[in-house]
């Protein structure tokens, strides 16, 4: 049972501290003109964080407790493939489509 | 393009992800419901908070009896990655007001993140007043999508079954978001450091690993360009 005294406690914490992290430098820095070395390194921030994400959900899915999948892998290459070729729905659609059927075929 | 076009443009763009966020959002509701929280409780959360990774790591927490402290902490590190979306969007959308900036702020999910940046990046000649707009036809989108059903799945209550293999849905969306963001070697360079890195940081606590590895890919990607850039300009002279 979770108590209620800390559930809304954690809760409402939790929602300031994500809004401040989430403000923190658009809030801040507003319109100010950041210098060009800072750019630079800002184009890359959603190329490496969402790797970053999924690497490790791939390769040791919760779901099978943590051993590599080769059903999972297998998904997530033909989601890869789909994305830069196709785009996005085509991703989701092969990365679902492709572990749905592995799992059909080889259940 | 008016700032009405971009709102809808964003709209449409952000459409495919309903596909995820429907059975994640609806996800969570089941499993705060299964956990002992009422349905204010659930939606309190899901409002107030609206980042499903650190809400599904506060509930478990919760669940396991941790210390509100340790619960809070680890949801929080969860969300820090979006310290450098905020970061990212400084030179798109920085020059809005406070206010607008504060409500940006709030609706900052990681798939609109994805699209509004690229398309940012797609049309550098956007006027900032329609990049302000597009952002919100993204998370316009995406924010109800999930109040919703979060809802949904808090009423209905029917565990989704294992069958489904809905885990994995979580990965394919952040694959599904890479993919087109992998324009340039230097973008390729940082997504290679970034993954690799992440799973050599995995041990690391309180799910720090991602924001080393997050960080590592970034100045990977940024030195990669320079690199490129400064070869160039040899060659060229």
């Amino acid at each position: 049972m979770i108590d209620t005294a800390g559930f809304w406690t954690l809760t409402i914490l939790l929602g300031i501290g994500t809004f401040l992290i989430r403000f923190s430098f658009l809030g801040l820095l507003g319109g100010r003109q950041l210098p060009d070395r800072v750019l630079l390194y800002l184009r890359y921030v959603g190329a490496a964080v969402f790797p970053a994400l999924f690497m490790p959900l791939l390769v040791w899915p919760e779901a099978t407790g943590g051993t590599p999948d080769p059903a999972r892998l297998i998904a997530g290459l033909a989601a890869f493939a789909a994305g830069l070729r196709l785009g996005v729905i085509w991703a989701i659609v092969a990365g679902m489509g492709a572990l749905y059927l592995m799992q059909f075929l080889f259940a | 393009m008016t700032p009405r076009q971009a709102f809808w443009r964003g709209y449409l763009d952000c459409a495919p992800f309903i596909v995820i966020v429907v059975p994640y959002s609806m996800l969570f509701g089941v499993v705060a419901r299964d956990a002992g929280l009422d349905l204010l409780q659930t939606m309190s959360m899901t409002v107030l908070v609206i980042a499903g990774a650190s809400q599904f790591t506060a509930l478990a927490l919760l669940q396991d009896q941790a210390p509100v402290f340790i619960a809070l902490l680890a949801a929080l590190a969860v969300n820090l990655r979006m310290a450098m979306y905020s970061a990212a969007l400084v030179p798109h959308v920085g020059h809005a007001r406070l206010g607008t900036r504060a409500l940006m702020a709030y609706l900052m999910v990681d798939q609109a993140f994805a699209v509004a940046v690229r398309t940012y990046e797609d049309h550098p000649d956007m006027p900032q007043s329609t990049k302000v707009a597009y952002y919100f036809g993204c998370m316009m989108l995406i924010c109800p999508v999930w109040y919703g059903f979060t809802l949904v799945g808090a009423l209905v209550g029917q565990a989704i079954p294992a069958s489904f293999s809905l885990d994995f849905a979580v990965p394919v969306c952040f694959i599904a978001l890479t993919a087109p963001l992998l324009r340039s070697a230097p973008h390729v360079i940082a997504a290679f450091v970034a993954g690799g890195a992440a799973l050599a940081f995995a041990w690391v606590p309180w799910s720090l690993g991602l924001i080393i590895a997050a960080l590592m890919g970034v100045f990977a990607g940024g030195q990669s360009e320079l690199y490129l850039t400064r070869r160039r300009e040899r060659l060229g002279a």
